[in-house]
């Protein structure tokens, strides 16, 4: 466990160091944030008469959730990996004494905790205070919430971590730099939360990995998903998270044999 | 038992190919051509504990897949490697813990880390307890100079001090072996000399066994009394300095200083191999003519102001060995 700790720890102060950015990035959020709650208080206006699946103020408390959170998304590969795999610089990762996969998920964990922490605080506190951010619905959606999140940040680091993987192959990675974000906001219900979409897509982005980043956590702490249904939200989000843990496990093993190191 | 051992290695890697300019570009979407580059065709040697040895060889020679192979960091598509008692490939979380690896190329610290927290991370990572942690550190610090910039972020180093953290780096787990690959790459003199008398220290001292690639004859020259020759994937010699010299040829350069006006006389055992200004060398063979004979004919016919021996810099004996083997 030492190493693990020591490199998340590390990576985790130097993400820390990134105010800034943060800063930046925090101002851009609350932009967009306000367009996205002003498209749909447009579109509910437009439609009173209208049974909606979640109420207008139900979506303007994910839409915050969605902004506040935004970092622990996967909707990009590990932009160290990516550099590490183009430099040659991967030589060094695999004279350390760790297990890679779990060595690269440790550095997936501080990625995707720290900028999480630096934006989600300050993010929450403007949404509810000026801009009708609500909390969880009750303390059960609250533990449900934080236990499902859980779940949410092993399964984007375990997604993380397998684009990391894929630039093995690929090198540059930016095919699937460029397809990623679209994947990941839209099959999460990140763009559109999932009660909102036809009814005949439901279904198939309920199996799907990505609704247990963003539609399950969130419904969760709006009491829409009740606590009842909570042991079937775990099962989904955990099974995926062992399955591309898996596939990543695997698939890192096959790049390591047929591994180019570049350069030098 | 030697510590390494290799046999037989073979490595060949897949290039994709596509011809230059926007047509190279289209015809490359339809159809992928390839080109297998034998990187190693069949690599053996063994090295006993406490050796020093240099691995040489031209750009694309093989020398740092040889060294990726020896530290797990590459597959080879056959042959046997055994490091320490490990295939290093297969058993490579267990087996990293006893080499150090430099590529002098690339730095293994955090860039944006101070150093000593790089080497403090290091430590955790190599599970390095916290006693034995201090006390390399104290060593290390001690002979690589080290003490004015470890509180100094990575990024700010100059290239000779990075190079100095990076073999500090290598060895805070305290490896019997330490791979170094081409550690002198664009150091300056002074910065070179410290890594050679460290690295020499460090074989002497403590045991630890070296492999050494580089590029720089002088540092061969100053350190290693084996040198493992290798060209386009083989070994073309595999010796000592002298060995190697005697080898390709038996040459010895007499080089002479000539008073002004004079020009050098020709002698039919030995040829000129350069005339500039007022110095002359000469290669000759000291089987077929002694150097005080090659002498006493040279100063017999002209005025000679200074005279020396030399052999050959090693540069061109392994150019020769280069051409020899091409």
């Amino acid at each position: 466990m030492r190493p693990l700790i020591a490199i998340i720890s590390a990576r985790f102060r130097l993400l820390l160091q990134y105010r800034a950015a943060a800063l930046a990035g925090l101002c851009t959020q609350v932009v967009f944030g306000l367009i996205i709650m002003m498209v749909y208080q447009a579109f509910y206006r437009s439609a009173p008469d209208t049974q909606h699946p979640l109420s207008i103020g139900q979506v303007i408390t994910y839409v915050w959730l969605g902004q506040a959170l935004l970092a622990m998304l996967p909707w990009n590969g590990d932009p160290e990996i990516r550099a590490l795999v183009r430099s040659g610089g991967v030589a060094y990762e695999l004279l350390r004494p760790v297990d890679l996969y779990i060595y690269w998920y440790a550095r997936a964990i501080a990625l995707r905790t720290a900028p999480t922490l630096l934006r989600a605080v300050p993010m929450v506190i403007m949404a509810m205070t000026m801009f009708g951010m609500k909390p969880p619905s009750d303390v059960g959606s609250a533990v449900g919430f934080a236990i499902v999140l859980v779940g949410t940040l092993a399964m984007s680091c375990a997604i993380t971590v397998l684009v990391g993987i894929t630039m093995m192959w690929t090198i540059s990675g930016e095919g699937i730099i460029y397809l990623l974000p679209s994947v990941v906001t839209l099959l999460s219900g990140m763009l559109v939360p999932i009660p909102l979409f036809p009814a005949w897509a439901q279904p198939i982005l309920e199996i799907l990995p990505f609704r247990a980043l963003v539609d399950a956590p969130y419904r969760v702490y709006l009491g829409d998903i009740p606590l009842e249904q909570l042991g079937w939200i775990l099962l989904h989000q955990w099974v995926w998270i062992v399955v591309l843990i898996v596939l990543g496990r695997h698939l890192l093993k096959r790049g390591l044999t047929r591994l180019v190191v570049q350069g030098g | 038992m030697s510590q390494i051992r290799v046999e037989n290695l073979i490595k060949t890697y897949r290039v994709a190919e596509r011809k230059a300019g926007l047509r190279g570009a289209f015809a490359g979407l339809v159809k992928r051509r390839h080109r297998t580059i034998e990187a190693l065709a069949g690599i053996s040697f063994e090295l006993e504990a406490g050796e020093l040895v240099g691995y040489i060889g031209p750009n694309g020679a093989g020398k740092s897949t040889t060294v990726k192979i020896m530290s797990g960091i590459l597959v080879p598509d056959s042959g046997n490697c055994v490091v320490n008692g490990f295939v290093p490939w297969r058993d490579r979380t267990r087996f990293v813990s006893g080499i150090g690896v430099v590529f002098g190329q690339r730095t293994q610290l955090w860039w944006d880390l101070p150093v000593i927290e790089s080497f403090e991370l290091l430590s955790d990572i190599y599970r390095v307890p916290a006693d034995d942690y201090r006390k390399r550190l104290g060593e290390l610090e001690g002979m690589l100079d080290l003490g004015p910039f470890l509180d100094t972020p990575v990024r700010q180093l100059s290239l000779g001090q990075r190079m100095r953290c990076d073999l500090a780096a290598s060895l805070l787990h305290n490896p019997p072996i330490l791979f170094l690959d081409e550690p002198t790459i664009g150091l300056d003199a002074v910065s070179k000399l410290a890594v050679r008398d460290f690295v020499k220290q460090l074989n002497r001292e403590q045991g630890t066994t070296v492999i050494l690639t580089t590029h720089d004859m002088d540092d061969i020259e100053a350190l290693c009394r084996r040198i493992i020759v290798i060209g386009s994937g083989r070994i073309l010699s595999d010796g000592t300095l002298s060995d190697l010299r005697r080898r390709v040829s038996r040459e010895r350069w007499l080089i002479v200083d000539l008073e002004a006006d004079h020009s050098p006389p020709e002698v039919p055992e030995a040829r000129i191999i350069q005339y500039e200004g007022h110095r002359v060398i000469y290669g000759f063979d000291p089987a077929t003519l002694s150097a005080a004979e090659l002498i006493a004919t040279v100063s017999a016919r002209t005025t000679v102001r200074d005279i020396f021996v030399e052999n050959p810099p090693i540069e061109q004996i392994i150019a020769r060995l280069y051409a020899k083997e091409a």
